[in-house]
Parts: C-alpha cells; sequence; structure tokens
C-alpha cells in the first residue's frame, strides 16, 4: 500500500491512459434524471452531483443475465459451448463508492461458499476498482453501522479522496491497482501529507452491529416482521438495486434443437421465488420474505460466511415505492 | 428500401380454421398461384390468436405477419371475430406508442369462398413486406443478450 | 388531520372496522400505514403529496381479512376503487371508503354509487411531467418511437414494481409467472422487457385510471405509466369510456360492438 498525490491534470490524463489501453471503463453517467454506472470514454461524462448510483455496481461481476452454457444436436451428437471466461472484458470500474467496493466481499462469499462460481470469479479477476471516497451522504446512507466508512479501501483497488485544489490523494492498495497506475506512473506525485479524514463526510453511527445481531437471533417468530412488511408490495425492487443480494434463477432458452441456459437475478420478496412444483409455498407470506430479507443479511451470512451481508449503500430503501427504510426498520428492531 | 431484389419475406400467416383456412385451401384447390413467402398457422378462431404471437413471429425472424378470419357476422363461434377486432385495435394502438412497425402486420377477413381474396392477400402483404425491407430492425434486439456486456446499450 | 384521526380511532374503537389503511409520515414523503387501534390512528395523515394508490392493499386478503375495514382514498385511489368494484373485486358491505374533499371536510362513501357521483366532478387532466414527456413521444418519428423506448426497456431489470404498485393488477397468477411454455423470458432484455410492457398494457385497456402508481414504482426511472395512459387516452373515445370513470359498459377487451373501427382491415 502506498499513498500518492495526483493533481487535477493528472487525473483527466491517468483516465484518458486507462481508457486507450483497451479496458472497458464503467463510470456513473447522469442520463434521463437518473445517475447509473455506463461505459464511458471520456471524464467529461462522468457524472459530478449525486449522492448514489441508482443501481449498484454489482452488474459489473454478477449481471443481470448471463449464458452458463449453449448446446446444439447436430446429427444426433449434442455440442456443448460452455462459459468462456477468456470472454470477459478487462473492465476498469471508475468512481466507485466504498459501500460498492464493499460489496464484492459478500457477493463473492456468496458466489464461492460451497463451488467457486466460474462466471462471478471471472468476472472478479477482469475488473479493477478505483473508488473514491465519500464527502456527501444524505439521510439513507448507514456504511459506518455496517463495518464500513466513507474511506473505507475494501474491495478497492485504489482509492482517490478528492482535495479541495480538484487533484486527490490516491491510496494504491493491490497489484492490480499498480497496474493501472503504471499505465501513467508520471502523473503519481509524492504524498502531500494531506488527512485523508478531513475530507469525508461524518456520518454518525446509527445502530450496534452485534446488538442487532444478538437481537435477530431471537426475533424469527417475532412480530415485528408483520408489523414491518404489511405495505411492502412484494417487488423485487430492493434486491435488484443492493450491491450484495445474490438470489437467481436458472431459465432455458429453448429454441428447437438448440439453446442455451441463462442464469438471471431473482429476488427472495418475489412469492414465486420459493414455490414448489406441488403448489407448496415455505415462503407463503410478504411477512417471511421479508424477515428472510432481513436475516439473511443481518444474521445467515454473518454467522454462516462471516461477512455482513449489507454494506449500508441505503439503495434499497431509496428504491422502494412504499418506503420500507432498512435503517429505520433495523433501527427499530435493535431498540427492541 | 424498395430495390430489395434478393430478399425474399418471411410471412406468418394466424388465420382461424373456419373460414381463412378454408379459403387458403380453395386457392390451393382453385390452382391459383400466389407467393410462398407464406406460412401458415391455423387456430379455431381470431379470437383464439394471442396477440403475444404476433410478437413472437418477427423476434423469431418474421418480417410481416398476416392475421385473418372470418367476415363480422360470420363467426363460427358468433362473436370471436368481434372479440379479435377490438384487441387488434387496442393492439395496433400500443404497438404503435411502442414504435414497433405496425405496417407490417396486416389483419384481413377471407372467407371459405374467397380462394382468390386470399391469393391477393398473400401476394400484396409480399410486395408491402417487400418494399418494407427485412425487419432487422426488431430481429437486432432480439438476440441482444448475447451482445450484452454490463449494461452496455444496443 | 383532526377530524380524520379522530374518525378513525372511533371506528376503530367501535368496532365498525377492524382496520383502516391511510398514510402517515415517512422518511422522505407519505407512506401507507395499517392501523388497528386507536393509537395507530393518531398517525394518520392526508394531504396533497399523499399519492400512493391505497387500493393496491385492497384486494390482498392476508392483509384486510375478512372484516370490514376502511380506506382513506384521495381521487386517484377513489378511482381505482371503483374499477375494481366495476371488476367485481369490492364489496360495499366491506369497504368503508373516506376522503377529505377539496374544502377540508371529512367524507365517508358507504356505497360506490356515492364514489362514482363523486368521482364523476373530476376531468382526468394530463399532469406536466405527463404532457411534457407524452408531447415529445407524440413529436417523434415511428423510428425515434422505437430507439426511446427501447433505451427505456434497457434499463428495465424486472423487479415488477410496477406491476406490484397497480391497484388492477390483482392476478393471483400473473402471465410472466405462466412458464408452460415461458411465454415471456424472464430474464431482463430489452426485447423481453418491452413483451412484458406490452403485455401489461394490453391487460389495462379499458382498465387503467392513469393513477401513476406503476411509473412512480419504477426504481429506475422508466415511464411505464405512459404506455397505459397514452393508450387509454386513444382508445377511450374509440370503446366508448370516459377516462378516470368506471367502465360500466363492461370491459373493453370483453365486450364489443358491431361498427367497431376496422379500417386497418383489409
Amino acid at each position: 500500500m502506498e499513498t500518492k498525490y495526483i493533481n487535477k491534470s493528472g487525473i483527466e490524463q491517468w483516465f484518458n491512459a486507462i481508457v486507450s489501453s483497451g479496458k472497458r471503463v464503467f463510470a456513473p453517467v447522469n442520463s434521463r434524471g437518473q445517475v447509473d454506472f455506463k461505459p464511458v470514454k471520456k471524464l467529461s461524462e462522468v457524472a459530478d452531483e449525486y449522492i448514489q448510483t441508482t443501481q449498484s455496481i454489482k452488474a459489473s461481476v454478477y449481471p443481470k443475465a448471463e449464458v452458463l452454457f449453449s448446446y446444439e444436436k447436430v446429427n444426433g451428437k449434442v455440442n456443448l459451448t460452455d462459459f468462456d471466461p477468456e470472454s470477459v472484458a478487462e473492465t476498469v470500474l471508475w468512481k466507485v463508492h466504498p459501500c460498492d467496493a464493499a460489496g464484492f466481499k459478500p457477493l463473492s462469499a456468496i458466489f464461492n461458499w460451497d463451488t467457486a462460481d466460474k462466471l462471478h470469479n471471472a468476472h472478479l479477476v477482469k475488473t479493477s476498482v478505483i473508488s473514491f471516497s465519500c464527502a456527501a451522504a444524505d439521510e439513507s446512507c448507514f456504511c459506518t453501522s455496517v463495518n464500513g466508512s466513507p474511506g473505507n479501501t475494501a474491495g478497492s483497488d485504489i482509492q482517490l479522496t478528492m482535495l479541495p485544489d480538484g487533484g486527490a490523494i490516491a491510496e494504491i492498495l493491490t497489484f492490480k491497482g499498480e497496474t493501472l497506475v503504471a499505465l501513467m506512473p508520471n502523473v503519481f506525485e509524492a504524498d502531500k501529507g494531506e488527512k485523508k479524514e478531513k475530507y469525508l463526510v461524518d456520518l454518525p453511527t446509527r445502530f450496534n452491529l452485534e446488538e442487532v445481531n444478538a437481537k435477530l437471533n431471537k426475533a424469527f417468530n417475532s412480530t415485528v416482521w408483520k408489523e414491518q412488511s404489511e405495505r411492502c408490495l412484494g417487488c423485487g425492487a430492493c434486491a435488484f438495486v443492493c450491491p450484495t443480494c445474490a438470489c437467481f434463477d436458472i431459465q432455458e432458452d429453448a429454441h428447437g434443437s438448440k439453446g442455451r441456459r441463462i442464469r438471471c437475478w431473482d429476488a427472495c420478496g418475489f412469492a414465486m421465488f420459493t414455490l414448489h412444483t406441488s403448489g407448496h409455498n415455505p415462503r407463503e407470506h410478504q411477512s417471511q420474505r421479508w424477515r428472510q430479507r432481513i436475516l439473511h443479511k443481518f444474521s445467515y451470512m454473518p454467522e454462516r460466511l462471516s461477512v455482513v451481508g449489507c454494506t449500508g449503500c441505503g439503495r434499497c430503501s431509496r428504491a422502494c415505492p412504499v418506503d420500507m427504510n432498512i435503517l429505520e426498520h433495523i433501527t427499530s428492531i435493535a431498540k427492541q | 428500401m424498395s430495390s430489395n431484389t434478393d430478399f425474399e419475406p418471411k410471412i406468418i400467416a394466424f388465420v382461424c380454421n373456419w373460414c381463412t383456412y378454408a379459403g387458403a385451401d380453395l386457392t390451393g384447390t382453385s390452382r391459383l398461384k400466389y407467393a410462398t413467402n407464406v406460412k401458415i398457422v391455423r387456430f379455431p378462431c381470431t379470437g383464439r390468436i394471442d396477440f403475444l404471437l404476433l410478437l413472437k413471429s418477427f423476434a423469431q425472424g418474421a418480417d410481416g405477419v398476416i392475421v385473418s378470419g372470418c367476415h363480422p357476422n360470420d363467426c363460427h363461434y358468433t362473436s370471436g371475430n368481434f372479440h379479435a377486432r377490438r384487441r387488434w385495435i387496442a393492439f395496433r394502438s400500443i404497438l404503435d406508442l411502442m414504435g414497433v412497425d405496425i405496417r407490417r402486420i396486416q389483419y384481413s377477413w377471407v372467407s371459405a369462398a374467397e380462394g382468390s381474396k386470399w391469393a391477393d392477400l398473400v401476394n400484396n402483404t409480399v410486395a408491402d413486406i417487400r418494399a418494407l425491407g427485412p425487419y432487422a430492425e426488431y430481429q437486432k434486439v432480439a438476440d441482444y443478450l448475447e451482445k450484452e456486456g454490463y449494461n452496455e446499450e444496443a | 388531520m383532526k377530524k380524520l384521526r379522530d374518525r378513525a380511532a372511533e371506528l376503530l374503537s367501535q368496532g365498525v372496522v377492524s382496520l383502516v389503511i391511510g398514510y402517515e409520515e415517512g422518511t422522505k414523503r407519505p407512506r401507507p400505514l395499517f392501523c388497528r387501534n386507536s393509537e395507530g390512528a393518531e398517525k394518520l395523515i392526508f394531504d396533497s403529496h399523499c399519492f400512493h394508490n391505497l387500493a393496491v392493499y385492497i384486494t390482498k386478503k392476508e392483509l384486510v381479512g375478512k372484516e370490514r375495514f376502511a380506506v382513506t382514498a384521495p381521487i386517484s385511489t377513489l378511482r381505482s376503487i371503483m374499477q375494481l368494484y366495476v371488476e367485481n373485486q369490492l364489496s360495499e358491505e366491506k369497504l368503508l371508503v373516506i376522503t377529505v374533499d377539496l374544502s377540508g371536510e371529512l367524507r365517508e362513501f358507504t356505497t360506490f354509487d356515492e364514489i362514482a357521483a363523486y368521482v364523476a366532478q373530476f376531468e382526468l387532466k394530463r399532469g406536466e411531467r405527463e404532457q411534457e414527456i407524452l408531447s415529445k413521444i407524440e413529436g417523434m418519428t415511428r423510428e425515434e418511437r422505437w430507439k426511446f423506448w427501447m433505451e427505456e426497456m434497457s434499463h428495465c431489470f424486472k423487479c415488477y414494481a410496477c406491476r406490484s404498485a397497480c391497484p388492477l393488477c390483482y392476478c393471483s397468477k400473473c402471465v410472466v409467472e405462466v412458464n408452460r411454455p415461458q411465454w415471456i423470458n424472464p430474464w431482463p432484455a430489452p426485447l423481453a422487457n418491452m413483451e412484458w410492457h406490452i403485455n401489461r398494457a394490453m391487460h389495462m385497456v379499458g382498465r387503467c385510471t392513469a393513477c401513476g402508481a406503476c411509473g412512480d414504482a419504477c426504481p429506475v426511472g422508466i415511464p411505464v405509466d405512459l404506455i397505459t395512459r397514452k393508450m387509454m387516452e386513444d382508445l377511450a373515445p374509440e370503446f366508448g369510456y370516459v377516462p378516470g370513470q368506471p367502465a360500466k359498459q363492461g370491459n373493453a377487451l370483453s365486450s364489443w360492438k358491431l361498427d367497431d373501427r376496422e379500417q386497418f382491415i383489409r
């Protein structure tokens, strides 16, 4: 780990060098009134004034829909074409928030908990993360309550902290980060000794994670789930914008003697998600599905995968059509 | 787009069993020649033709679609074609809003006695679609997934 | 506000209803509230910012139970309630509808005829946002419309918030869940997304009351409500219904007229 300084024009030169190296660069772009990650070629395309992108960066390592393999029957013989890890392009994610970068760990923990997931890992290997520490937050943000912080470097290869002069403190954290720096090493100057913490937003802790965990361990049969989920409509908005939600569905796209098998996003909030062929549904009511969502993130994952399934990005609260505010709900559980 | 001489339009016809299918049969038994670009799918009634089938045809490579059944008041099930007509009015309105090329869907009434009308309908539709060219705009989107990287625009 | 709270508390404590569905202050804007006692009724609010369509909850059996319940309803919700009634989804005995009229007075409706008469006073007009986007779309060529919607559809990730938020999407099994065969591809891809939205619009023909709940719910900002809204505006004269008023002559797609338009039929 090395800390450097990079000035305003240096940032642009370096960005251009990354683009011209042939790597795909995704960055937050403001279009249609929303800020979301899109492929970019110029630094001027990158959005400036916003707190959070609508969607997380998870789709870069876990696409909305991806072909696992395809098949074709020719003259009685079946030709299988497996997913090719080499088909994944080298990707740089620019201006990722620390809460998004922190989402890679829980996501990978799920995808590798017993069998290593070839697809996810292929994306992960080819992806470099340049995060920007947060100088602003809104009322939905709570990273500091779930082991994160506005300057958290977990999951990042390089973290930039923007300075008033338009330059940045650059923390080069991994080998991948060094490789990116090597594309234009001369713009990285010696560290000026600026304290990063000075430029981070102050975000007080909103609840105690251990306390919540202890409460949740005894809450399976609590009435709180029904109370909280009454207004829940049962859509998948919260899960799809979440940086760590990993529920998926496997679907067949068959056309006569050929087809492909596709993995696509699904959500535990959908009534169909747990519906058995028999017609029985172990999570029949929305309250049970809401309980699953909360317990999975704050109890099952810490217990089984040693990582919290929430990074405090607050996207689910912002996306919810009926204001199912996760911070409010967790805080109220902690107070019970 | 009018000089698509090499282009042979693929056309799917959704027809009802009682009138248009019988009409198309009559075209054949009357030895009337007509364009071979059409593949006929027989339904019990136009009222049974799901609107989504029309879209599925385009997604699977059709350049044009014919939907045809009994003339008003001639429906074997009394009112199936009236219901179908309503559905088509609504469907056309929605497709037009979405920017789907509704000129590629030709609706018609062809009775069991109108063998020559069927031949004309197919010939005219083939000529129209030939002039419009392949419906690549739609098919390009149909196999989007394979080209999709992360959130890339088409 | 106080009148509403007092009345709700009264209804609950007297056992007239077992549940009042209304609005409470949310973290950013008012949100749905379910009150079962007078304590809960203290949180009730009702103002111009209350625009969630609460009619979405009144067909959910696990939520409303078997007893009589009340719902506070701004005009858009009243329209949906009327449409649900026309579709035989509600009964007068079970539902008490409360609104606050323009003069700020509390009004209770015990019959659907009263609601119909009240709703009839209000003309359904395009709001600023609808007007802006729709006039943009109306000015486009067909190719431009296709590009516009394809771009929008590329953002859809099939969370089905549009369906969940719609009071008229009350089917226990949705067409996208029919998987033998799978009608619409369940994964998000622009064409499958568009097929879904065309399907949704087709299922709303003559039914949509233009409350805008679907568009409001969309987390990625697709103006999905305008698909059904424009469809409704275009087809209303055709099928003889008035936008925003219950379709008393029967569902547009399960009825017909001898002289329905057919210039497009060769």
